[in-house]
């Protein structure tokens, strides 16, 4: 006798606090065992692109803090190297050595909520608690430099907006000091945790080739074993001045990808001391008036100041006829900037490349075959955030 | 295969007839084909032993409303062993069907689904060609140079019918767009004046 089988339609999300934000999961069930995955992704589209493409180039910087927002300045980053590109301006070196130190506590602002939220998804408590205090102490950084926690606003084309404040270098580094006790700490709760590791490891296992097939990038596709960073392999900034690991995984499971987290921290923490070790005094931002604004001062003083202030901010700059794709290393994977300028001051087109976009697409691939409870240790260890996959 | 005229030679030797234009800016190499070859291309990109082009990063459009052929589809690919990336490009009008590289690239999906809905592009092949980022039931494709920056409906949530509906845009002030080409040619003359005595002098 034969006994028909029916599947399980089953609605996850978009409330759902394991979804990581606004994800609609349909997923097809036979008994406990997922067969079928449809994301259905777009509740948090805000036409970013269409709105930058009616926006000047330094008005369009805010929409990138808005796309992955736990990582606001590497967004900023990608897109600023795209219009330095095609304008060729030279970037001063204090100002690359503050990007790439701001693009580093993204980096591990980022790895902290990804972390402990993997965790949290599991049935882990504590990290998120000792993680996010952590985190907090960043985004002051954040705000010191820029003026706000999250939306930074705080890279330009040239350079950076404003000089470091007083006192902000050293607090890092006595940041810097502290950090890796803590991720020693949140390390005891999960690295060996029996509860952790039979919900992570063997789950989720992305082989090398698929990897590729799937453009994964960044701990995706390192937790594979491709080793594979855009700020080793095409460098950007100062990136070639410092010295750093690039962690790589081994079996491209859940488990792996959390390791690699963790040792990134560790790395990120070192790229952050080199680069205040290494930053000399000097100009923050490109000394062409006709990209970077004058200084308060200028202004109250110099004609050509005023007049350069008042073309800045009312048209903006005019970029010269070109296509371009830059992409960084973002904590997530490789974000890039395709960006078409057609002389005027707004881009023609900017095509936004996210990385959880191209992860989230492999959700059907990742749980086939998985039981139901992996379904948010997956998605955690994906690495989601809404703002960049919705753009 | 150490640089990228080299890549550059050998993409143009092996696909001599299929490649339209080729040239290198910015440490990319810019490539433009015809639609009907794009599948020979992307297969012999992917698998030659000298390009393994294995990644596809992104695939875009661009839209040129006033020319004839209206869209210019954009595919970008990075070589992970060689360190290369290309830009692959060709154009195509309003109402061509083009190929889909599912089958080549299952990343490409949605991508492809991305570009159907924001450009209304549309695909052959395509496993699962649905929109993909706007609502349920919307109309139109936002990303079109001549589809408004404000939308055509705003939505709301309606007491009455006890339920979120979809009314046309109303807005108390237009978006202002100001037009910065200024017709007055700036310093020009001056410049010139100035040439001129230093010429003399």
């Amino acid at each position: 006798m034969t006994k028909k089988i029916k599947t399980l339609n089953l609605n996850f999300g978009p409330q759902h606090p394991a979804a990581h934000g606004v994800l609609r999961l349909i997923l097809e069930l036979d008994g406990e065992v997922v067969e079928k995955a449809d994301p259905h992704i777009g509740l948090l589209h805000r036409g970013t692109e269409k709105l930058i493409e009616n926006k000047t180039y330094m008005q369009a910087v805010p929409y990138f803090d808005r796309l992955d927002y736990v990582a606001p300045m590497n967004q900023e980053h990608a897109f600023a190297l795209a219009i330095e590109k095609i304008l060729q301006i030279e970037v001063p070196i204090r100002a690359q050595f503050i990007r790439v130190m701001f693009c580093e506590i993204g980096r591990i602002l980022s790895h902290i909520l990804n972390v402990t939220t993997q965790a949290l998804d599991v049935g882990a408590l504590t990290p998120s608690l000792w993680g996010f205090e952590e985190r907090e102490t960043l985004m002051t950084f954040y705000e010191r430099v820029s003026g706000s926690r999250l939306h930074a606003n705080y890279f330009r084309a040239g350079g950076v907006h404003q000089d470091l404040p007083r006192g902000l270098a050293d607090d890092i580094l006595d940041f810097c000091e502290s950090f890796p006790k803590i991720i020693d700490d949140l390390e005891t709760l999960l690295t060996d945790n029996r509860i952790f590791k039979q919900r992570n490891v063997d789950i989720g296992i992305v082989s090398k080739e698929d990897a590729l097939d799937y453009s994964f990038s960044g701990v995706m596709i390192r937790g594979s074993g491709v080793p594979w960073d855009l700020r080793k392999s095409q460098p950007y900034d100062c990136y070639e001045q410092l010295d750093f690991k690039i962690p790589v995984g081994k079996n491209g499971d859940c488990y792996d990808r959390y390791l690699c987290r963790i040792e990134e921290m560790r790395e990120s923490v070192g790229i952050i001391k080199q680069c205040i070790a290494k930053m000399t005094k000097g100009p923050i931002k490109s000394l062409d008036g006709k990209i970077s604004p004058p200084s308060k001062k200028d202004i109250k003083q110099s004609m050509e100041s005023l007049i350069h202030h008042f073309k800045l901010f009312t048209e903006g700059y005019r970029v010269n006829k070109d296509e371009i794709y830059t992409a960084v290393e973002a904590p997530k994977g490789e974000f890039g900037v395709y960006l078409i300028s057609d002389g005027t001051s707004k881009p023609y087109k900017c095509k936004i490349r996210a990385p959880g976009f191209s992860h989230l697409q492999a959700m059907d691939y990742l749980i086939k075959g998985h039981m139901l409870a992996d379904v948010p240790a997956v998605l955690g260890s994906l690495d989601i955030v809404f703002g960049e996959v919705d753009r | 295969m150490n640089n990228l005229n080299d890549l550059e030679k050998k993409i143009n030797s092996e696909l001599n007839t299929k490649i339209k234009n080729s040239e290198i800016r910015h440490n990319q190499l810019y490539i433009s084909i015809d639609c009907n070859d794009l599948m020979d291309v992307c297969v012999f990109l992917k698998s030659n032993k000298n390009t393994k082009f294995r990644q596809l990063i992104e695939i875009t459009a661009v839209d040129y409303p006033e020319a004839t052929k209206r869209f210019k589809i954009v595919y970008l690919f990075l070589s992970h062993e060689f360190n290369y990336r290309i830009i692959l490009s060709y154009f195509i009008n309003e109402k061509e069907v083009i190929p889909s590289l599912t089958s080549i690239f299952p990343s490409a999906n949605w991508m492809e689904r991305e570009l159907f809905d924001m450009y209304g592009v549309n695909f052959k092949d395509h496993p699962d060609l649905r929109r993909i980022l706007t609502d349920y039931g919307f109309e139109g494709h936002p990303l079109r140079k001549d589809f408004p920056l404000t939308g055509h409906v705003e939505s709301r949530y309606s007491e009455d019918q006890k339920k979120v509906i979809n009314e046309p845009v109303k807005l108390e002030q237009n978006y202002r767009n100001f037009d910065y080409e200024s017709p007055w040619k700036g310093t020009e003359y001056i410049k010139r004046q100035t040439e001129k005595n230093d010429e003399k002098n």
